[in-house]
C-alpha cells in the first residue's frame, strides 16, 4: 500500500513534468494522454486507498526528513485516513474529468500543453496537501495549489484584465498565508512538533493561545476558500480559462480551507470563541456573496459567487462543530459546482466566448445535453430532493440551528434565507440562459458541444444526483471515525430524513426562490429590471460587491505605494543620502576648504597669519 | 591545505588570466580557474565531519611572528557552506560573462577570480589580521568591477561603494587592537571568544563590529550604498556582490559580535531586532514603488538580509540556523534574478520596468525560469527561498509574537513587489517593437540560469544537507552565548 500512496501524488506530476518540459517534442495528442494517464491512475490508485481505509487500514507515516532545526526535526509524509481517502477521491475525480474536458475546451488553444502541465501539476499539489500528516507539508500544498492557480488565471497573459486578476489573487490569498504561517508558528512555538497527531496530543499545552491559534489558522482558510472579506480575488479569478474554475476555484482548491478546519477540528473544539468567529464569517459570506450572485450578468459570475456562498455553507458548519456536514456538503458541492461550472464553460464554447447571459436564452433547443446536466447541477445547488445539496445543506442548516455559540442565531437566519436566494439565482440562470427567446444573433447557432466535453459532464452528474443518499453515513454515523470530531445525532434512515426535510423550511424557501426565478425571468421579464430601478442605491451597491474592490485598491495598494514612495524619497534620499551621507560629504568638502585657506599659497596670507599669531603669542607671555 | 587551495586557486588563476595576451586564452583560463576553484571546496563539504562541532581542516603557520599574527584558516559547520556558495557562483560569473564582456575581458576575469579567493579567504580566516586583510581587499576589485565596467554612473557609485563601506571598517580595526592588548598579544578569533569582557567594554566593541558589518550586510539605515551600486555594476558585480559580498557583513557578525561580546549582543538584541524589522517592511515598501529592476531586487535583497540579522539577534537554534540558511539561498537567488535582468539587458540595454511588457511572448523559456527564480524571491515553498524565512519566522515566534508578526509581513510586500514587477516586465501583450525582437535564452544563459533553478529547487525540497552541517557549530555557538562573560 506505501508504494500506492507514493503514486497517487507522484502520478500526476510525472506527467506535469513530461507535458511541461516536453510539451513541443510530444505534441497535444501526446501531452493530453501522458497527463490524462497520470490522473486516471492517481484516482484507481484513490480507490483502491479508499477500499482499504473502509477495511480499518488507516496510515500514518513520514517519508523523509525535510529539515532539522536546532532539534526539530520536520518530515515530509502521508496521513492516510477517512478524511484524506475521501478528499482524494474527490480531488482524483474532478481533476480526471476536467482533464478529458479541457480536451475539447482547450482545443483551439496555443498553450494546450502548457494547460495540461499546469492542472497535473495542481492535482499534484492538492493530492499533497489532502494527504499531509504535519503542517509544513499542509503549508506546501496550499502554496503550491496557490501558484498554479496564479499561472492559470493569468493562463492568457496576454490579456491585462488576466494578470492583473491573478496578481490580485496571489497577493490576497498571501493575506491569508500571513495568519496560517504565524499560526503555524504558534502551533510550533507551543508544542515544538509540526506532526498533526503530536500536535492534537500536546494540545492541552497551547491552551492559553488556543483561540488565537485557531482565528490566524483560520485565516489563512479564509484566504484559500475566500470568504468574507478576503473573498475578493475569487470572482476576478473567473479569468482563467473555464475547466480550472471548475476544477480549483470551485470543486478542490477553494475547500482546501474547509479541509484544513475539519482536519484540525480537535483543536478548534478546543475554543469557542473561535467557532464563534468561524461561525459567524461562513454565514456573512453565504449571504452577502448569494445576493450578488443574483445581480450579475456574466454566467461564469453568476457560478463563481454562488461558489462564494457555498464555500460560506461549509465555513458555517464548522464552526457550528459540524465538520462532517462540511466535509460531506464539500464532497457533494464539488460534484454540483463541478457540473455547473463546466456545463457553463460548455455553453461558452457554443456561445463562442460570449458570457453575458442577456445574449443567451432559449438554448435548451440547441444544447439539450448540456441543458439537462445544468439543471441537474441547478437542482442540486437550490437544495431540492433526492439530489445531494439537499442532504448536505438541510445537515449544515440543522446543525447551525443547533449551534450553541455566540451568534448562531445570526448565522442560523443567515444560512436560512441563503436558500431562497441560492435557488433563486441558480433558477435565475437557467431560465435567462437556457429557456424564453433567443436573444443571440440567429445566423450563428450555437450548437452542442462534442463528446468531450458532454461525457465528463454526465459523469459529474451522476454524484450530483446520488452523492447525497450517502449521508447516514457520512454525517450522522461512524463514516469519519476518528479522524474529525464527531457531534452524535439521532438517524432514523434516508426516507424519515427526506420526509422530515419537506416538512421543513428550508425546503419550502428553495421551492419559493425556484418560483420567484421562475415569474420574475419567464412570466414578468420586465419586473427584474423595475427592481433594480427600485431598490436603486442598494442595488448599485450590491452589484459592485459592496464596493471592496475599491476600498482595497485605494486603501491598501495605494496605502503601500504611497508609504514606499514616502520611505524612499523622504527617508532614504532626503534623509539618509542627502543629510547623512552626502552631508558628510559636504561636511568634508567644507573642512577641506577651511584648511586649505591656510595652503593658498599667498606668502601675504601666511605673513598677516603669522604676525597675528605673534601678537597673540606676546600678550599670553606677558600675561604670565 | 584544502582550505588553502580553495583561497590561492583562484587568484592565482587569476593572476594567470593578468598574464596571459589572447583573450580566448584568459576566458579558457578563467573558466578553468573557477572550476578548479569549486572542484578543491568539494572535500570541505564530503569530508566534513558532522560530529566535530569545532573548526576542521584547519591550518596554521606563522606570519609576522612579532606580533603574533598567523596564518590561521579553518572553517565550521557555519562558514564551510559559504566558500562552496561563493566558488559555484564564480563558475557562474565566469559563464554569464562569456560573450558579453568583450573590453578588457582579461581585468574582468581576473578581478573576479581574484575576489572569489579573497572572499573564501574571509570565510576561512581564524586570525584577525588576516581576516580584516582579506576584508578589505575585496574591496578592492570590486571598486574596480564596478568603476571599469559598469554603467552610466558608475564613478559616483564605485567611490560611495569604497568609502562607505571603508568609513565603515575603520573602526573595527581599532576594535580589533583593542581585543589583541585586551587578550595579551593574540589576534586568534578563537581565543577571543573565551576573552572575559566587562559589560562597558563589551558595547563599545560591539559598535566597533557593527558599524563595518551592518553597512556590508546592509542593515538600515547605512544601506544606501547598494542600490547604487548594485544598478551601476555589471551583471557579474552585482551577482557577487548580491550573493557574497552581502554574506560577509552577516558572517562577520556572527564571527565576531555574538561569541567575542555576547552579552553586549543580547543588551543591544532589541535594537538589531529594530533595524532588521525596519529593512524588511520599509524595504520591502520601498522596493514596491521602484521603477528600475535592479534597484527593485538591490532593495529587495536588503529586505531579504533584514532576516539574516533578525534571526541571529532572536538568539535561538531556529533564528541561528535559518539565518544561515536564508544567506545562502539568498546566494542562489539573488544570483539569478540578476542574471534574469542581465539577460534582458544585455538585449535591451535598459533596466526601466516601463520599457518592458509581454516579454513572454518572445522568450518563453526566459519567462519561465524566471518565474521560479521570483516566486523563490517570494519565499514559495519547495524553493530555498521559502526555508530560511520559515525558520526565522519560527525562531521569531518562540521570542515572541509581533517580532514574528512584523517579520512574516514580507509574505505579502515580498510577493508584491516581485510579482509586480513581474507582471509589468514579462506579462501583457508585447509592449514594443524591441520587446518583439527579443531571442530567447541562448543554450550558455541556459545552463547558468537551469543550474541555479536546480539549486533552488534541491534546497527548497531537501533542505536536509545543508542544516545537518550546521547544527554543531550552532549549538556550539548557542552554549557559548548563553554563559556571560563578565
Amino acid at each position: 500500500m506505501k508504494a500506492l500512496y507514493l503514486i497517487i501524488p507522484l502520478a500526476p506530476l510525472a506527467g506535469a513534468i513530461i507535458a511541461g518540459l516536453f510539451g513541443r517534442a510530444i505534441g497535444r495528442a501526446g501531452a493530453h494522454s501522458v497527463t490524462i494517464l497520470g490522473v486516471l491512475v492517481s484516482f484507481i490508485s484513490s480507490i483502491f486507498v479508499f477500499v482499504d481505509v473502509l477495511n480499518g487500514n488507516t496510515f500514518n507515516g513520514n517519508l523523509y526528513t525535510w529539515i532539522t532545526m536546532g532539534d526539530t526535526a520536520v518530515s515530509i509524509g502521508f496521513q492516510i485516513d477517512r478524511l484524506s481517502a475521501l478528499m482524494m477521491i474527490v480531488v482524483t475525480f474532478v481533476s480526471l474529468m476536467v482533464h478529458v474536458y479541457t480536451i475539447g475546451y482547450m482545443a483551439e488553444d496555443p498553450g494546450y500543453q502548457r494547460f495540461f502541465a499546469y492542472i497535473s501539476l495542481f492535482t499534484f499539489s492538492m493530492l499533497m496537501l489532502v494527504m499531509a500528516n504535519n503542517f509544513l507539508q499542509l503549508f506546501f500544498g496550499w502554496e503550491a495549489v496557490g501558484l498554479v492557480s496564479y499561472l492559470l488565471i493569468g493562463f492568457w497573459y496576454t490579456r491585462p484584465t488576466a494578470v492583473y486578476a491573478n496578481l490580485k489573487a496571489f497577493l490576497v490569498n498571501r493575506v491569508g498565508d500571513f495568519g496560517f504561517l504565524l499560526g503555524i508558528g504558534l502551533v510550533l512555538a507551543y508544542t515544538g512538533t509540526l506532526d498533526y497527531q503530536q500536535v492534537f496530543a500536546k494540545a492541552p499545552q497551547m491552551a492559553e493561545a488556543i483561540t488565537l491559534i485557531c482565528i490566524l489558522l483560520f485565516v489563512g482558510a479564509m484566504g484559500k476558500s475566500a470568504q468574507f472579506p478576503l473573498h475578493v480575488w475569487l470572482p476576478d479569478s473567473m479569468e482563467g480559462p473555464t475547466p480550472i474554475s471548475a476544477l480549483i476555484h470551485a470543486a478542490t482548491m477553494v475547500t482546501a480551507g474547509i479541509f484544513m478546519v475539519a482536519r484540525m477540528s480537535p483543536l478548534y473544539e478546543m475554543s469557542e470563541v473561535a467557532r464563534s468567529f468561524v461561525l459567524v464569517t461562513g454565514a456573512v459570506t453565504a449571504l452577502s456573496m448569494g445576493l450578488v450572485a443574483l445581480t450579475q450578468f456574466d454566467i461564469k459570475r453568476v457560478v463563481a459567487f454562488s461558489t462564494l456562498s457555498q464555500l460560506g455553507y461549509m465555513t458555517a458548519a464548522l464552526g457550528a462543530s459540524a465538520y462532517s456536514a462540511a466535509m460531506f456538503h464539500l464532497m457533494t458541492h464539488a460534484f454540483f459546482k463541478a457540473v455547473l461550472f463546466l456545463a457553463a464553460g460548455s455553453v461558452i464554447i457554443a456561445m463562442h466566448h460570449e458570457q453575458d447571459m442577456r445574449r443567451m436564452g432559449g438554448l435548451k433547443r440547441y444544447m439539450p445535453l448540456t441543458y439537462w446536466t445544468l439543471l441537474i447541477g441547478a437542482i442540486a445547488s437550490a437544495g431540492i430532493p433526492p439530489l445531494a445539496g439537499f442532504f448536505s445543506k438541510d445537515a449544515i442548516i440543522e446543525a447551525v440551528h443547533e449551534a450553541g455559540v455566540v451568534g448562531a442565531g445570526f448565522a442560523y437566519f443567515c444560512v436560512l434565507a441563503c436558500v431562497f436566494v441560492t435557488a433563486a439565482y441558480t433558477f435565475r440562470l437557467v431560465f435567462m440562459a437556457f429557456h424564453g427567446a433567443p436573444r443571440f444573433d440567429p445566423s450563428h447557432p450555437p450548437h452542442e458541444s462534442p463528446k468531450v466535453v458532454t461525457v465528463p459532464l454526465v459523469l459529474l452528474a451522476i454524484p450530483s444526483v446520488a452523492s447525497g443518499w450517502w449521508i447516514g453515513q457520512v454525517v450522522h454515523g461512524e463514516y469519519f471515525g476518528s479522524s474529525l470530531v464527531l457531534k452524535p445525532a439521532e438517524w432514523h434512515g434516508l426516507w424519515a430524513y427526506t420526509l422530515h426535510g419537506v416538512m421543513a423550511p428550508p425546503f419550502w424557501l428553495a421551492v419559493g426562490g425556484i418560483v420567484t426565478a421562475y415569474f420574475l425571468y419567464r412570466v414578468r421579464t420586465d419586473l427584474p429590471k423595475k427592481i433594480a430601478m427600485a431598490f436603486g442605491p442598494l442595488y448599485a451597491l450590491v452589484d459592485r460587491k459592496y464596493g471592496f474592490d475599491e476600498l482595497y485598491s485605494r486603501l491598501f495598494a495605494g496605502g503601500s505605494l504611497l508609504l514606499g514612495k514616502g520611505f524612499w524619497k523622504g527617508g532614504d534620499q532626503t534623509v539618509i543620502d542627502g543629510l547623512i551621507v552626502n552631508g558628510s560629504a559636504r561636511l568634508v568638502g567644507w573642512f577641506s576648504g577651511v584648511v586649505s585657506l591656510f595652503q593658498s599659497g599667498m606668502i601675504y596670507r601666511y605673513a598677516s597669519v603669522m604676525l597675528v599669531g605673534i601678537v597673540l603669542l606676546t600678550y599670553w607671555f606677558l600675561r604670565n | 591545505m584544502l582550505l588553502s587551495l580553495a583561497i590561492w586557486v583562484p587568484i592565482a588563476f587569476g593572476v594567470l588570466v593578468l598574464l596571459s595576451r589572447n583573450e580566448s586564452l584568459q576566458r579558457s583560463l578563467a573558466l578553468g580557474g573557477a572550476v578548479f576553484g569549486f572542484l578543491v571546496t568539494i572535500p570541505l563539504w564530503t569530508g566534513f565531519d558532522l560530529a566535530n562541532p569545532g573548526m576542521q581542516f584547519v591550518q596554521n603557520i606563522p606570519w609576522i611572528a612579532r606580533f603574533n599574527i598567523n596564518y590561521h584558516v579553518g572553517v565550521d559547520g557555519i562558514s564551510m557552506l559559504f566558500l562552496l556558495l561563493n566558488s559555484f557562483i564564480t563558475i557562474l560569473v565566469v559563464i554569464a560573462g562569456w560573450s558579453v564582456i568583450e573590453q578588457r575581458v582579461g581585468q574582468y576575469y581576473a578581478s573576479f577570480l581574484i575576489l572569489s579567493g579573497l572572499l573564501n579567504g574571509v570565510f576561512a580566516a581564524l586570525d584577525a589580521v588576516l581576516f580584516y586583510v582579506f576584508f578589505e581587499a575585496t574591496l578592492i576589485p570590486m571598486f574596480i568591477i564596478i568603476g571599469l565596467w559598469g554603467g552610466p554612473n558608475r564613478v559616483y557609485a564605485a567611490v560611495k561603494f569604497f568609502l562607505y563601506t571603508l568609513f565603515g571598517s575603520l573602526l573595527m580595526l581599532i576594535a580589533l587592537l583593542y581585543l589583541y592588548s585586551k587578550s595579551g598579544g593574540s589576534f586568534a578569533i578563537l581565543d577571543w571568544h573565551k576573552l572575559p569582557l566587562t559589560l562597558g567594554a563589551q558595547k563599545w566593541l560591539f559598535f566597533g563590529f557593527l558599524l563595518a558589518f551592518a553597512v556590508k550586510v546592509p542593515m538600515w539605515p547605512v544601506h544606501t550604498w547598494l542600490p547604487d551600486a548594485h544598478t551601476e555594476a555589471p551583471t557579474g558585480g552585482s551577482v557577487v556582490l548580491a550573493a557574497i559580498l552581502l554574506k560577509l557583513g552577516a558572517y562577520g557578525l556572527i564571527r565576531f559580535s555574538l561569541p567575542i561580546l555576547p552579552d553586549a549582543s543580547k543588551f543591544f538584541a532589541p535594537m538589531m531586532i529594530g533595524l532588521s524589522l525596519i529593512a524588511v517592511v520599509y524595504i520591502g515598501l520601498v522596493a514596491l514603488v521602484q521603477t528600475d529592476m535592479k534597484r527593485l531586487i538591490a532593495y529587495s535583497s536588503i529586505s531579504h538580509m533584514g532576516f539574516v540579522t533578525l534571526g541571529f539577534f532572536i538568539f535561538n537554534a531556529y533564528g541561528i540556523e535559518g539565518a544561515l540558511v536564508q544567506m545562502i539561498s539568498h546566494g542562489f537567488i539573488s544570483a539569478a534574478m540578476f542574471l534574469c535582468v542581465g539577460v534582458m539587458y544585455d538585449r535591451m540595454h535598459t533596466r526601466m520596468i516601463s520599457d518592458y511588457g509581454g516579454v513572454v511572448n518572445t522568450m518563453p523559456k526566459f519567462a519561465a525560469l524566471m518565474m521560479l527564480f521570483a516566486m523563490a524571491n517570494c519565499g514559495l515553498p519547495a524553493t530555498s527561498g521559502f526555508v530560511g524565512e520559515f525558520m526565522v519566522i519560527m525562531g521569531a515566534m518562540k521570542a515572541n509574537f509581533w517580532i514574528a508578526f512584523a517579520a512574516a509581513t514580507t509574505l505579502v510586500f515580498g510577493a508584491a513587489y516581485t510579482l509586480w514587477m513581474y507582471k509589468r516586465v514579462i506579462f501583457g501583450a508585447v509592449a514594443n517593437e524591441h520587446v518583439a525582437a527579443l531571442q530567447d535564452l541562448n543554450p550558455r544563459e541556459l545552463f547558468v540560469l537551469g543550474v541555479l533553478a536546480v539549486a533552488v529547487l534541491f534546497m527548497g525540497i531537501y533542505p536536509l544537507p545543508f542544516t545537518e552541517v550546521m547544527h554543531g557549530a550552532v549549538n556550539e555557538l548557542m552554549r557559548h552565548v548563553a554563559v556571560p562573560k563578565t
